[in-house]
């Protein structure tokens, strides 16, 4: 029999479509890996009545003889960042704990409308601000991977730390994340599975929790390159209800897909190789760098160099802008509310937030509201969107030169849990070759590439051209194809 | 230069004011929602999940609040900015649950403009006056609290929350509560010409940010001023100007200094207060939204928006004068509301038409049967009258009747009131009623020569020189003919026979 | 620029975050750890750049003056409004009594 859990999406789909088993044998399945996972804590809230649901819907159009969708049959996990109506939406915080929205975000509609079901919601660092899933009110999730010999728990990485976790694990065959400053490539990389980010404004950010409106980025975390490609398919789109969604046709990138790159030119940004960066990775980098060689394609040096600048302007902008979003969790309309003995307004509002928030959103939120404040704006503020037009022109210049660029999604493997919390700024530097795609709203894609010493998987990251999420697919099935990275995580939990 | 001074203890003072009205922008939909803008609604009835700030929600600009900025924009002769930007301004209140109202700080949609407030001389206003206006920006209202529904809470209601509305910021150009009333009262005209704003200052359509300072006569340097926050009339904003200026003088000469700060108008003592609740919201930390991009507009935009204009007040009232040939006062009456001139321009229309003459020839008699007569007959019939009787097309009736000599102005009323009561036709009304001029000679002969022989003695007066005596037979005429006969007709009947 | 235990505690009480001493105690060092390292930007010479206006160049895009047009964006729904609100009384959101 099928070990329907370490099926992904198109075989599960066609196996599905073709009557090799039904929906309801593979939600099962997954409702059941779930359920044996918590030790994962992958997720903050399961819902296998919703996956068995949906199964039962697409088990029945097939019957039926009904056209069935790209997604048809796949249960898949839920960042709990995206608007479900009637299942707990909480961003891993607290001050959203409980609330039920009365709304589906156009992702998770869209997904649902393709035929997918929802196996549940996905623990994430909170707000989506943190790189390890440790800001979780909802407590850490742990990475399925263990380092050889070594019985530390490690992190997932985040913020989508519980879709990373899940999919790794194979208590999922694919997850949504988001990305705003490599939320979605870093714990991808962390736990040896394919996400893309697509271009911004690709998927539409309504009924997605804010965290920096001109960053956020969802996108699919899957195990293979065409599983996210197909995904990306059914989440995109034109939605007029976001006014920055983009107002363009979805290519048919899974039906596209070609890892020969015969004319097709690699860049290496020459700035990416930092001080500090872990030898396994460059090593790493080296044989990504001869595999797309290998596929056809010409290999040339590019400049990026305002790359350094990056990380900082990330952190002036990000936490600028949700100090802003983030204003409306205030105890008033939804979420919690905090009211002291004889507090007025502004004092409920005040101790709801304190209640509310974890510490890294406080520290972020602080920092952009200084940002901000009068006397400052200009010198942070107004500096770093400067310096992102900078960025966004290195990208643009080195996309003269080639068509796609590849780098390393992380500056190491993944990390103990607990390794880096007491140090914020350690903690940052583990986007810094993920947040300049961002600032430029770049589509960019991390696949695993090999294993270290250790045994811990390693992400190689292919940043695109804006729109071109082809180029960045293509060049990631040629790394998938010769990476032939076939290892998973022991199952422990 | 306007003469208005206070005097104080300590010698004489003026004043400088600069207004920023709110208006309710005219739209179906609120600026980043679907949810209606409809008054009155029941509580939180028309809120949107974008206008309840729910967790990742979206705005999405509505087109006609950025057309009615921008027809508002080039009524004021302003300079309109194809290229804005949408900014948040952060804050914490529970009438505004995004935590941030988005507005416009660094790019507004409409940059300088003017307008003209015109002389009135018992206002203390010798001439007519340009204020210059900054700039209109558009964005969105706050929601309501009521305080006085719960011993403990105050109650949210979000209908409001999202509305469009257009900041019209002025310069510090006035110099009294008369120009600042005649200020509002001129904007008030413009928007309502244009349709971009109903004006109803009831509801809330239009309030006003009232920034006042004071300094001695003479001093060039501005004094520090206060805003007082959403007055709601043109007399409270009178008011608030004349409380403020006392009290910042009464500060002054006492030694003090007076404070940057905003405050509240109280209607019922008409005096203004200290806002302490607004202490700390001095920060507001402007930035561009970044769930909106650039407001780009294109000409053909503006050229569509500029076609869509109507004739404004300042034109309208020229041409009144001018082409119309109507008095000062008369062409001031009739443009200063939309609803005035309208009725009139169709009467005007109408009654040219049936009397086959040009309007200029027309327009004196209906620009006084539209300002005094009929009024004053629909005013004395009160609710026994209905004015939707008084179609344009029976009031042009009447006029013709009038005008040909058929009625007098008497009958005219007459008629008009009837009209008022019963909707029937004037001309039916005038024969069946008897409401006619009798303009047969035969009869007004026979009446006359019956007169002349029976006041031989004031015959014989009147041609020996005394004219005044005329009068007394035009009278004694009218009399035997029960007021319906033609006066041009005794006139010159009359002037044959006592020769 | 390092900012002062008062000033972090004023920015604190502007985002409307109530902050204990011991919050204190931590949070300004990594206030200031934070800051200084964002600062190296300030080397960036920035004197002929326009700051960002949109990540994707795009213009922005009006919707129509129509009430109600997508249930999604539209009003008339108090239920949804209020459903998960801490305090909901007659069809309003309750807060403390706000004195103005
Ligand atoms: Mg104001
Ligand atoms: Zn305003």
């Amino acid at each position: 029999m099928t070990d329907f859990t370490q099926l992904g999406i198109k075989a599960i789909r066609d196996g599905v479509a073709n009557g090799d088993f039904t929906a309801v044998e593979v939600a099962e399945a997954f409702n059941a890996a779930v359920a044996d996972a918590a030790e994962l804590n992958a997720f903050i809230v399961t819902t296998p009545d919703y996956a068995l649901e949906a199964a039962k819907k697409v088990d029945a159009d097939r019957a039926a003889g009904k056209q069935l969708g790209s997604m048809a049959g796949v249960p898949i996990g839920m960042k709990d960042l995206f608007a479900t109506r009637g299942v707990q939406t909480s961003a891993a915080s607290h001050i959203l704990e409980g609330f039920k929205p009365e709304y589906e975000s156009t992702v998770s509609q869209k997904l649902w409308d393709a035929g997918a079901g929802m196996l549940g919601k996905l623990n994430l660092d909170q707000f989506a601000m943190g790189s390890s899933n440790e800001t979780s009110y909802f407590g850490n999730v742990a990475n399925p991977w263990k380092a050889r010999g070594s019985n530390a728990t490690l992190a997932p990485g985040g913020s989508s730390g519980g879709s990373s976790a899940a999919v790794a694990a194979r208590i999922a065959p694919a997850a949504t994340g988001t990305d705003t400053g490599g939320s979605i490539r870093q714990p991808a990389a962390f736990t040896g599975i394919t996400g893309i980010k697509p271009t911004y404004g690709r998927c539409s950010r309504w009924g997605i929790v804010a965290f920096a409106s001109s960053l956020d980025q969802a996108g699919p975390m899957a195990r293979s390159v065409e599983d996210c490609a197909i995904m990306l398919e059914a989440m995109s789109g034109f939605d007029p209800k976001d006014s920055t969604s983009l107002d363009m046709d979805v290519p048919a990138w899974a039906a596209s897909l070609d890892a020969n790159l015969k004319g097709k030119t690699v860049g290496i940004p020459k700035e990416y190789r930092m001080d500090g960066t872990d030898e396994e990775i460059l090593k790493s980098w080296d044989d990504g760098i001869a595999w797309l060689k290998d596929a056809g394609a010409d290999v040339v040096e590019v400049s990026l160099p305002h790359t350094k600048y990056a990380l900082p302007a990330y952190y002036i902008v990000a936490p600028a802008e949700a100090s802003s979003n983030l204003a409306r969790y205030d105890g008033v309309r939804y979420g919690l509310r905090d009211l002291p003995d004889g507090a007025g307004l502004q004092d409920m509002y005040a101790a709801t937030r304190a209640a509310g928030f974890g510490d890294e959103v406080k520290r972020r939120i602080l920092i952009g509201t200084y940002v901000l404040s009068a006397g400052f704006y200009d010198a942070y503020y107004t500096q770093a969107m400067k310096v992102r037009t900078l960025i966004q022109k290195d990208f643009e210049a080195a996309f003269e030169q080639c068509d796609v660029i590849l780098a390393p999604t992380t500056p190491t493997a993944a990390f103990a849990l607990g390794e880096n919390v007491d140090d914020p700024l350690a903690m940052y530097l583990n986007d810094v070759f993920a947040v300049p795609a961002s600032l430029a709203g770049l589509p960019a894609m991390s696949v695993p590439a090999g294993l270290n010493k250790d045994g811990l998987p390693l992400g190689l990251q292919l940043i695109g051209p804006a729109f071109d999420e082809q180029a960045v697919l293509n060049a990631g099935l040629a790394i998938e194809q010769r990476a032939g990275f076939t290892a998973k995580p022991e199952k422990w939990w | 230069m306007s003469n208005y001074r206070v005097q104080g203890a300590t010698g004489e003072w003026e004043v400088v004011i600069g207004l920023e009205v709110h208006a309710q922008v005219t739209s179906k939909a609120k600026l980043f929602s679907g949810a209606s803008t409809e008054f009155g609604a029941e509580p939180n009835a028309q809120v949107s999940l974008i206008d309840a700030a729910m967790p990742g929600m979206l705005p999405v600009p509505n087109v006609e609040c950025i057309r009615q900025a921008v027809r508002t924009g080039m009524a004021i002769e302003a300079q309109i900015n194809k290229w804005s930007r949408f900014d948040r301004k952060n804050y914490f209140y529970a009438d505004l649950p995004q935590g941030y109202q988005i507005s416009q700080l660094y790019h507004p949609l409409v940059g300088e403009g003017q307008l003209v407030i015109e002389a009135d001389e018992k206002a203390g206003i010798p001439e007519d006056k340009v204020i210059r206006i900054e700039r209109i920006h558009v964005e969105q209202d706050a929601g309501k609290l009521m305080h006085d529904q719960h011993p403990t809470m105050s109650y949210v209601d979000l209908n409001r929350t999202g509305v469009a509305l257009m900041e019209i910021v002025s310069r510090p150009d006035m110099t009294s509560p008369a120009e600042a009333g005649a200020y509002i009262r001129k904007l008030r005209s413009i928007l309502r010409y244009v349709g971009s704003c109903d004006g109803n200052m009831e509801e809330g359509s239009m309030r006003a940010d009232v920034n006042v300072s004071v300094r001695k006569v003479g001093d060039t340097e501005l004094g520090t001023r206060t805003e007082t926050k959403n007055v709601n009339s043109v007399r409270f904003v009178m008011q608030a100007i004349e409380h403020e200026v006392q009290r910042q003088i009464d500060v002054i000469e006492d030694g003090g200094t007076v404070v940057q700060e905003t405050r509240l108008f109280d209607p019922n003592t008409g005096t203004t207060r200290s806002m302490r609740s607004k202490e700390d919201a001095h920060d507001y930390r402007y930035f561009p939204d970044p769930d909106l991009l650039p407001l780009e507009l294109d000409d053909a935009f503006l050229e569509e928006c500029r076609a869509s204009l109507p004739e404004l007040p300042d034109a309208k009232r020229a041409r009144y004068t001018g082409e119309l040939g109507l008095s000062e006062y008369n062409a001031r009456e009739l443009t200063a509301e939309v609803e005035t001139f309208a009725r009139f321009e169709t009467l005007l229309a109408e009654t040219a038409a049936a009397l086959g003459k040009p309007e200029a020839k027309v327009a004196t008699q209906v620009a006084n049967w539209s300002l005094s007569v009929a009024p004053g007959v629909i005013k004395a019939l009160g609710d026994e009258g209905d004015a939707g009787n008084a179609t344009a097309t029976r009031q042009a009736a009447i006029l013709k009747m009038q005008d040909a000599g058929e009625i007098s102005g008497g009958q005219a009323k007459e008629i008009f009131e009837i009209v008022l009561k019963e909707g029937r036709e004037p001309e039916e009304i005038a024969d069946t009623e008897g409401l006619k001029q009798v303009s047969d000679t035969g009869a007004i002969e026979e009446a006359i020569d019956t007169i002349i022989a029976n006041n031989a003695d004031k015959v014989e007066e009147y041609r020996s020189g005394k004219d005044k005596l005329f009068g007394f037979f035009v009278g004694q005429t009218m009399k035997a003919m029960q007021g319906k006969a033609n006066p041009a007709v005794v006139n010159q009947i009359l002037k044959d026979k006592l020769g | 620029m390092s900012v002062t235990r008062e000033q972090v505690a004023k920015i604190a009480s502007l985002a409307r975050i109530n902050l204990d001493e011991g919050d204190l105690d931590h949070m300004v060092p990594e206030f200031n750890n934070i800051l200084a390292w964002v600062e190296q930007l300030g080397e960036v010479d920035t004197s002929s750049v326009e700051p960002m206006t949109a990540v994707i160049p795009q213009k922005l895009r009006l919707r129509d003056d129509v009430v109600d047009a997508d249930p999604l964006t539209g009003g008339g729904k108090r239920d949804a409004i209020l459903a998960n609100a801490p305090v909901a009384e007659h069809g309003f959101f309750g807060v403390p009594k706000v004195i103005e």
